[in-house]
């Protein structure tokens, strides 16, 4: 039997008195890839937050593998953020940002062991080139790429990523989705991921959570799609989203 | 008129110089590169406050500027970290209040109060062998601490949040930081003034920063920049007899646009 990653019960996240999260309960089995979907400020990002560790609970429990987030040794879980919150004007090379995910420190030098393995895992994500370029001279998508390599140079169990695909062009994505599919082939690892494209979940995921402050649906991407509970998710379906392809493959 | 500069009041300027000139581009890469040049000036008029208590209290002023500005410096960081307060508005609201203070202190004074100008515009060409001391202790302070917390310190600066999934006390780091700098402030301010303490912290390591690829090179630059800057201003002041803060600061001025106007044509 698969090992439980992730296992919430009854989590609520309060700001004050506004309330971010509500009577959250899911558990995810390890090896599972879970997209999160949702509206803006529907809380997705405070529910990746919490798992992480930086937000606290103010109601119920959250485990990962078993432990508290804070007691989970920092190489097990990767974390890709939202590139928005990236201060380029930080001068570091591409090695650099990526060997912060091995040695969970800044390097003041780099060793040949450290050296090797950065290389190895920019190779896995087709940025070997870009390696002693400054972050500040990449586009979207190659620095969404490097915090990706960043992220799993460690081997993660758990890799958590924020958005990924915003503000990248459609190659970059398709190069950063083969990357994750290759990663679950080779470790296994469990992935979450919030995302607004739904066609990505349908396709890619094994299991989707549509969140507005509390779960409206959680399972498989063919049971989720369903035009009920994209409203009650959304209040609406806005035009831009082509709901057929859901719809159809449900049917 | 080389002479001079044998003289021991100009070799005492020169090891403040070297000294002050460390300590600021050192802590000032992290200052300009987290967006927090106003802290400098902030910190170095909340030094006046302490001075001027101290003045009133009849004690050395520079004892009770430390654990003033100490004491403040941690009040910043605290509403940084745990409020919706914004640093710079934090930093202007201690900032106001010490320069009232510190007025306030100065008009209940009914002692001669001189060395509270002293404060003001510094007096690095009179800094006596105590005041040496105390600046070297607190180099070496800091030396040691940073070998422990620069890779630290240096995460947290490229990301806060990444460095706290990875286990790094991010809080801790940056009180102690902000004590450091607060330090190094008060020890600046009574060698070039509480006027001209900020550009310590901010102009060498702006500088490197223009023309460094990595934030080790910008270290490395800045810390360079600051010391040499200072030694070089220092020299000139007393062989032109300039007011010396001044020359050191106009400079690191001149270095900063040479560079600035260097790299707009290399980046062209």
């Amino acid at each position: 039997m698969n090992e439980i990653a992730i296992d919430i019960k009854n989590l609520s996240v309060h700001f004050g008195k506004f309330c971010a999260l509500g009577k959250i309960t899911f558990s995810l089995t390890s090896s599972e890839f879970l997209t999160i979907i949702g509206p803006n400020g529907g809380g997705k990002t405070t529910l990746i937050k919490t798992i992480l560790g930086l937000i606290e609970p103010s109601e119920g429990t959250v485990k990962v593998f078993g432990r508290n987030p804070k007691d989970v040794p920092f190489r097990e879980i990767g974390y890709v953020p939202q590139i928005k919150t990236i201060d380029r004007t930080f001068p570091a090379k591409v090695f650099e940002v990526v060997a912060t995910g091995l040695t969970g420190k800044w390097q003041f030098h780099f060793s040949k062991d450290i050296r090797q393995q950065v290389h190895k895992v920019l190779e896995f994500c087709g940025l070997e080139n870009l390696e002693n370029r400054q972050i500040n001279r990449l586009s979207g998508g190659e620095l969404q790429r490097v915090f990706l390599a960043r992220s799993i140079i460690r081997r993660p169990r758990l890799l958590l990523l924020d958005e990924p695909a915003t503000g990248i062009d459609t190659i970059a994505e398709t190069d950063f989705s083969k990357i994750l599919e290759n990663l679950q082939k080779e470790f296994q690892t469990t992935i979450v991921m919030v995302t607004h494209d739904w066609e990505y979940a349908f396709y890619h995921s094994t299991t989707v959570m549509l969140l507005n402050k509390t779960i409206i649906a959680f399972g498989a991407p063919k049971k989720i799609f369903t035009e009920d509970n994209l409203q009650k998710t959304f209040g609406h379906i806005g035009h831009e989203h082509n709901l057929e392809f859901t719809i159809e493959k449900n049917v | 008129m080389f002479e001079l500069l044998k003289s021991s009041f100009a070799i005492n300027a020169l090891l403040a110089g070297l000294v002050v000139g460390f300590l600021g581009s050192f802590y000032g890469t992290f200052i300009v590169q987290r967006r927090m040049s106003f802290l400098g000036d902030g910190l170095a008029h909340v030094a006046f406050g302490g001075v001027a208590l101290g003045l009133l209290l009849q004690a050395e002023p520079f004892w009770i500027a430390i654990p003033f500005t100490i004491i403040v410096a941690v009040a910043i960081t605290y509403l940084k970290e745990k409020t919706n307060i914004e640093i710079d508005t934090a930093i202007g609201i201690f900032f106001a209040v010490s320069v009232a203070l510190g007025v306030l202190f100065i008009s209940l004074n009914k002692h001669y109060i001189s060395d509270a100008f002293s404060y003001l515009f510094g007096s690095i060409l009179l800094v006596s062998s105590e005041d040496l001391i105390y600046s070297y202790f607190l180099a070496i302070i800091t030396i040691a601490v940073s070998i422990f917390f620069w890779r630290r310190w240096t995460y947290a600066t490229f990301d806060s949040e990444l460095a706290r999934i990875d286990n790094i006390k991010v809080d801790f780091d940056n009180y102690l930081l902000s004590i450091l700098i607060a330090l190094s402030i008060v020890v600046s301010v009574k060698l070039v003034g509480i006027f001209l303490v900020a550009s310590f912290l901010v102009i060498p390591s702006a500088t490197a920063k223009l023309v460094s690829k990595t934030f080790s090179q910008m270290t490395i630059l800045s810390i360079l920049l600051g010391i040499v800057s200072s030694e070089i201003g220092i020299i000139i002041s007393i062989l032109f007899d300039l007011p010396t803060g001044a020359t050191i600061i106009l400079f690191q001025s001149t270095i900063f646009t040479l560079m600035l106007f260097f790299h707009k044509i290399i980046n062209k």
